[in-house]
């Protein structure tokens, strides 16, 4: 029993069918852990991308050397620090927390590197006209830079959503129930490793393929010449 | 004659080690319609790029409507222009670019309206009823819901001249604004900025190679050559009697291009 289900070992399939909805809550916190974490990454990493895009340099390079720092070590170190070291200073999260937290710190790293190479190819006229015709710093962002660079930065921060998606069992070290968790108990107690393993493959390889698809569908969606503005 | 509305004082601009603005000295009057002409890399476009601010000054001073433009007064002297001071200095000019460099994600009509509204403080309203005379003077008002991908590059410069003017700019800068036209679209917005040189106050500098247009329209044209005005004067004089021997051979390529 785990999570309040009991699993049938009559038969393989009779085992799959009764562990199908244990692996399924473990699925639900796998999609909350990369959503949280995607969130936070698409936030921060445009938080980062803008600061890294400023003139001053007292402001871009403490942005640049975090981005550094967090892009060249492991998710998993972060993730520890995170959980273990935190706690002395006073700041306890939740483990699902701690875990999300860590994946959208990791990815905002990346996240930050596709919206400043987006940011970057929107055409140097744009910001000549928005200069010209004195709009702040902070509206030319906004409304002529951002709706620009978004259509070309959806299939990237798409790839960063399949990547995190799979990455969140990195969370189980920190005891957090994903999905794959949920499966290698199962696999401990009865000691079927092979079906409930398979089962985490299959699944995950049904959510990257929607997340793909729904990716490609957005890029086909957008128009090129950025969001329009009425 | 009163003090010039544009006053260029010894500036040099430098791109790396190549320096192209060489101790310009440059003036412009109230109302004075300028052309600017010369050969590629002259610094021509650099002038109408300092003067919008996109571009910044290695040394010398300039002055725009008797204020220092790239400098600002600090205890009595001058210091280097912050942000603010820059904004407001802005507010005396306009700008149409060779790429009209409109916003392709916006409606002709968000086009001229954006910075009324945002800069100005402008109602929708009174920014829409802006929009349409601006349109209107260009001839387009009746595409105020189209975007810019739907226009022609000749009516898209036209909007380009209509959101520059929606911002009631004392100078107007033309950078080379037929230049990347297809032949048969020039004269719609050569027209257009005829249109404009009527105005009286309207202080026009404009950078070209349609030699005629600038005969036509200019009070004045400037043979910049190596980042300085070699010969200037009235249009009939300098482009068809030209003083200086580089003018004549500049100008010679042009009518008998190789």
């Amino acid at each position: 029993m785990l999570l309040g289900i009991e699993w049938n070992t009559a038969n393989d399939w009779a085992f799959a069918l009764s562990i199908l909805p244990i692996l399924l809550k473990g699925l639900v916190v796998t999609v909350q852990a990369t959503v949280v974490g995607f969130g936070i990454a698409a936030v921060l990493g445009l938080v980062l991308a803008a600061l890294k895009a400023s003139p001053l340099r007292l402001i871009s390079w403490p942005a640049r050397i975090v981005t550094e720092f967090i892009r060249d070590t492991p998710l998993l170190a972060q993730l520890f620090f995170l959980y273990y070291v935190l706690p002395e200073y006073g700041i306890v999260l939740p483990a699902f927390l701690t875990g999300a937290l860590a994946l959208g710190l990791q990815y905002s790293a990346y996240t930050s590197e596709v919206y400043r190479a987006g940011i970057e190819s929107v055409a140097r006229g744009q910001t000549d006209a928005a200069r010209a015709l004195d709009l702040s710093a902070l509206r030319t962002f906004r409304v002529i830079i951002l709706p620009q660079a978004i259509p070309r930065i959806i299939p990237a921060l798409g790839n960063y959503l399949v990547s995190i998606m799979k990455d969140v069992p990195v969370l189980s070290v920190v005891s957090v129930l994903e999905m794959l968790n949920v499966a290698k108990i199962i696999g401990d107690r009865t000691f079927n490793y092979l079906i409930p393993l398979s089962m985490v493959g299959g699944l995950y390889l049904i959510m990257t393929l929607f997340a793909s698809a729904g990716v490609r569908y957005l890029d086909m969606r957008l128009p090129k010449q950025g969001l329009p503005l009425r | 004659m009163t003090q010039p509305i544009i006053q260029f004082d010894k500036v040099v601009k430098r791109f790396g080690d190549v320096t192209v603005l060489n101790q310009l000295d440059f003036n412009v009057q109230r109302g004075e319609k300028v052309t600017i002409i010369g050969p590629s890399g002259c610094g021509k476009s650099t002038v109408l790029r300092i003067l919008m601010t996109l571009e910044g000054i290695d040394s010398g001073v300039i002055h725009v409507a008797g204020k220092p433009l790239w400098h600002q007064y600090r205890n009595g002297s001058l210091a280097p222009a912050d942000e603010d001071h820059l904004r407001e200095m802005r507010k005396e000019m306009g700008m149409v670019f060779q790429q009209f460099n409109l916003f392709p994600h916006m409606t002709v009509r968000r086009n001229v309206t954006e910075a009324p509204i945002h800069v100005l403080g402008l109602s929708r309203d009174e920014a829409n009823e802006r929009a349409e005379h601006y349109l209107d003077l260009v001839g387009l008002s009746d595409q105020a819901d189209k975007f810019p991908r739907q226009l022609s590059g000749g009516q898209q410069q036209r909007v380009a001249i209509a959101r520059a003017l929606a911002m009631k700019p004392n100078i107007m800068l033309f950078d080379e604004p037929t230049s990347a036209l297809d032949p048969e679209l020039v004269g719609e917005v050569l027209n257009v900025i005829q249109r404009l040189a009527g105005e009286h106050d309207l202080t026009m500098l404009l950078v070209t190679h349609e030699m005629q247009f600038a005969k036509q329209i200019s009070d004045r044209v400037c043979f910049f050559h190596a980042g300085r005005v070699l010969e200037e004067g009235p249009p009939e004089q300098v482009l068809t009697d030209p003083r200086e021997s580089r003018t004549r051979e500049f100008l010679k390529a042009f009518i008998h291009p190789a």
